[in-house]
């Protein structure tokens, strides 16, 4: 089972700067990942103007038929988004530690250029832990 | 009583006792500076190499000879190690506890040279956050710890050169950093001499 399909991250003005996926669902190439990216960028900015409510975020959850995507933006403007199994709990949980690898692994790097695609090895091997122990609670409720 | 627990008063700032000095520093804002740190000295530099050996390294070199006199005065009464086995095993603990908080995971001596040590660290603080990029070769940031041990030793009369390297450990995803020290000459006839 796998519950997450794709991971995104995209830097404030749009562009990707980081995609993993996981599993053979919802698999993208690169030119999709990278549409599918700028895409949500601005339809997250669309959304935040249309909203009725004052001072609203943009959209942090989609839900279709075939996937749920959740979103979460930092004070900064960087998105991450995941693509999921509809119905997947505790995903904001995941974007909130996810979060947190990223401003320790990928800007405390002092070989990390901003706004640029993330290369760094200890970000990805302490992201495929935090996936993975997140699969692991999900089997075990 | 208000006033009671206040701090005595020196008129003389020099009869004030040193103070055991706050133990904990806030990582995510050392790791931001020493990423700056890096960052900067990659501006100024032509190569790696030269970031490594001489900037990274003098960095660390002005803090060594700092932590040697404090930790002197602090801990030993403003006495200093005369001994080799004496002034490694403090780097390797009371050196290592004031800067990171916990004493080095080993300390041995090298099995080729007479004149080499080795202190190695699983993972090294400075490097914890940090992912060397792959076309920068065998780069290591432990250089700046390099520079620190360096600055102890060369400052406490035992001239070495100290470098910083990677070394895989079997098991393990990320290697671990070794601090190679290779004294002086000098200081290994003097410690013959001493006997």
């Amino acid at each position: 089972m796998a519950a997450i399909y794709s991971l995104y991250i995209i830097n404030k003005s749009g562009g990707l700067i980081f995609y993993k996926d996981y599993g053979s669902a919802g698999r993208m190439d690169t030119n999709d990942s990278l549409r599918v990216a700028s895409l949500w960028h601005s339809m997250h900015a669309i959304s935040q103007q249309l909203s009725p409510t004052v001072g609203c975020s943009g959209i942090e959850l989609l839900e279709a038929d075939t996937f749920d995507l959740h979103c979460f933006q930092s004070l900064t403007g960087t998105k991450f988004f995941v693509v999921c199994e509809p119905g997947t709990p505790h995903m904001e949980s995941l974007l909130k530690v996810i979060y947190e690898l990223y401003t320790d692994y990928v800007l405390k790097n002092p070989f990390y250029e901003m706004e640029m695609p993330i290369r760094c090895e200890l970000f990805d091997i302490h992201l495929t832990q935090a996936i993975q122990k997140d699969r692991v609670a999900l089997l075990g409720r | 009583m208000i006033g009671v627990g206040k701090i005595k008063q020196y008129s003389n700032v020099l009869d004030k006792p040193l103070s055991k000095g706050k133990q904990e520093v806030s990582l995510s804002a050392f790791a931001f500076l020493f990423s700056e740190l890096v960052q900067y000295n990659q501006t100024q530099v032509d190569n790696i190499s030269e970031l490594e050996r001489s900037r990274l390294e003098d960095a660390g070199y002005a803090v060594g000879a700092r932590v040697l006199e404090l930790l002197c005065h602090r801990d030993k009464g403003n006495r200093r190690e005369m001994r080799l086995l004496g002034i490694l095993s403090f780097v390797h603990s009371t050196v290592w506890k004031v800067l990171f908080g916990k004493v080095a995971d080993s300390l041995e001596k090298g099995t080729e040279h007479e004149d080499e040590y080795m202190i190695s660290e699983k993972e090294l603080l400075v490097n914890r956050f940090i992912s060397i990029p792959k076309d920068m070769g065998t780069f290591n940031c432990g250089a700046f710890v390099a520079g620190i041990v360096r600055g102890v030793l060369d400052s406490a009369g035992f001239p070495a050169v100290v470098t910083a390297h990677f070394v895989p450990v079997e098991g393990q995803q990320r290697p671990r950093t070794t601090i190679l020290i290779k004294f002086a000459e000098e200081v290994l006839v003097r410690e013959a001499r001493l006997g």
